[in-house]
């Protein structure tokens, strides 16, 4: 089977009510691991790993998969920055993508059940999952995004409403994810989570690409001045 | 007042003796509207999906439309299934035109656009919410459609009450089509205008008071098999 990286982005730009909410993006990510993207609000950083995914429209330029664009989105999964629970039991929620894609019922519960354990929630998978509390919601939409085991893994801020012990568990799973082979994409403006997480860096701010290096590089010695002054913790606009 | 409490004594009689004909005409009355409920919400139910989640051309205008028909006129409905279904009309050698199902037929268009209509405001609510999930795990239409179905079914019970209401207690496009024939075509509705019309007024209040106790029971009957007020809030 054909790996979905190396990616090729070209010109990528996503315009929404002719007002340009990333692009254009020029990137090449080759597949080291997680990918972070950084940068302040409103920089574009939702609207491109939503661009990247294909659940925003792509305006101009391109984007190339190393596979078929359409198996490439079959092998992604996205975690929202606001989960979204579906009207049903934590259960229901984890068998959904599984029987989505065909799998049969049993095999979808037996999975499911797994991955419940996995992150914690085993002893609600009776609950309705919009009654969850915000934590145990997005631990849920990360296992029901995980389950599917995606080759490639978007996450939108997910930890940006989580208290300290709900993100280690998060940023658990993401590491034994990683560990496990999965290319991970996860947009952040936590600093410290970035350095816990993070391969290589993407910053973004105004919608273009300021800097993408190694991880370590960009923590250390970061090319641009504004993303040495949004590592200072200074504001940057 | 002196006919409203005869039309209560009327009433009781009528169900104490279990009268033949009062039977009779209200199990016909909820055929004729059951079957009309379960055929329109099995029109209106996918098309309200249909609606919520596809974009096409038209999609504005088929949903003013639907909103308009809301408020079709029954006496007009009865009138255009009428002409389709009499003798000379495109559908007469059915043969259909005074039967049951004639009726069946004209509630089915009253009350699809009713169901549609607010079926499709909730189910547009839940796709907003679920819309970028859905996107996401690359589901196909149908699948879109089904999720949406089963997950705001709660919503879709009143919708179709509402269809259930609006057809149990129309009188105008069934005395059309069914011409209100006694043991064949009767049912509530008709009876009251004709009790009426004789100038029978406690008859016509009995039946009207069973009309209205048969729809708050089916109503209630179906609150309690979906046990919408038990649990959950959808």
């Amino acid at each position: 089977m054909v790996g979905l990286l190396p990616l090729r982005v070209r010109g990528a730009t996503s315009v929404r009510r002719g007002k340009v909410l990333v692009g254009p993006v020029d990137l090449d990510l080759s597949g080291a691991g997680t990918t972070v993207v950084m940068g302040p609000n409103g920089s574009g950083k939702t609207s491109l790993l939503r661009m990247l995914h294909g659940a925003a429209r792509l305006s101009d330029g391109q984007i190339n998969w190393s596979c078929d664009a359409r198996e490439a989105r079959a092998r992604q999964a996205f975690v929202f920055q606001r989960p979204v629970m579906l009207r049903r039991t934590v259960l229901e929620n984890l068998v959904y993508p599984l029987c989505a894609r065909g799998e049969t019922r049993n095999r979808a519960v037996a999975c499911a059940r797994d991955w419940a354990a996995r992150v914690g929630l085993a002893e609600l998978l009776d609950r309705a999952a919009p009654n969850l509390s915000g934590g145990e919601q997005q631990k849920l939409a990360l296992a029901r995004a995980m389950i599917i085991a995606p080759d490639l893994l978007f996450l939108d801020e997910p930890t940006a409403a989580l208290d300290g012990r709900a993100t280690r568990e998060v940023e658990a799973v993401l590491q034994q994810a990683r560990a496990q082979g999965t290319q991970i994409i996860v947009s952040t403006h936590d600093l410290g989570q970035a350095r816990r997480l993070a391969d290589e860096v993407v910053f973004l701010l105004h919608g273009k690409v300021h800097e993408h290096t190694a991880a370590r590089v960009f923590f250390d010695t970061a090319q641009t001045p504004q993303a040495r002054a949004f590592l200072r913790g200074e504001i940057v606009e | 007042m002196g006919d409203l409490w005869a039309g209560l004594a009327a009433a009781f009689r009528l169900l104490v003796t279990l009268d033949a004909d009062l039977v009779e005409i209200t199990l016909r009355s909820l055929h004729v509207t059951l079957s009309a409920l379960v055929i329109g919400a099995a029109i209106a139910l996918p098309l309200a999906a249909f609606l919520a989640v596809r974009r096409f051309r038209w999609r504005r205008g088929v949903i003013a439309l639907l909103n308009a028909l809301m408020g079709l006129p029954p006496v007009v409905v009865g009138l255009v299934v009428y002409v389709l279904l009499s003798r000379s009309g495109p559908f007469g050698v059915l043969g259909l035109l005074f039967t049951p199902t004639a009726m069946i037929v004209a509630q089915v268009i009253i009350i699809v656009p009713l169901i549609a209509s607010i079926a499709h405001q909730s189910l547009r609510d839940l796709w907003s919410e679920y819309h970028d999930l859905l996107i996401s795990m690359n589901v196909s239409q149908s699948q879109k459609m089904r999720t949406l179905l089963w997950d705001s079914r709660r919503a879709l019970l009143t919708a179709s009450l509402a269809g259930f209401g609006r057809a149990i207690g129309e009188v105008g496009a069934i005395m059309i089509v069914g011409g209100n024939i006694d043991h064949a075509t009767r049912v509530l509705t008709t009876a009251i205008a004709l009790e009426t019309g004789k100038g029978d007024f406690a008859m016509a209040l009995g039946l009207g008071i069973i009309l209205i106790g048969l729809a708050i029971a089916v109503n209630l009957a179906i609150h309690w098999l979906g046990r919408t007020e038990a649990e959950g809030r959808w």
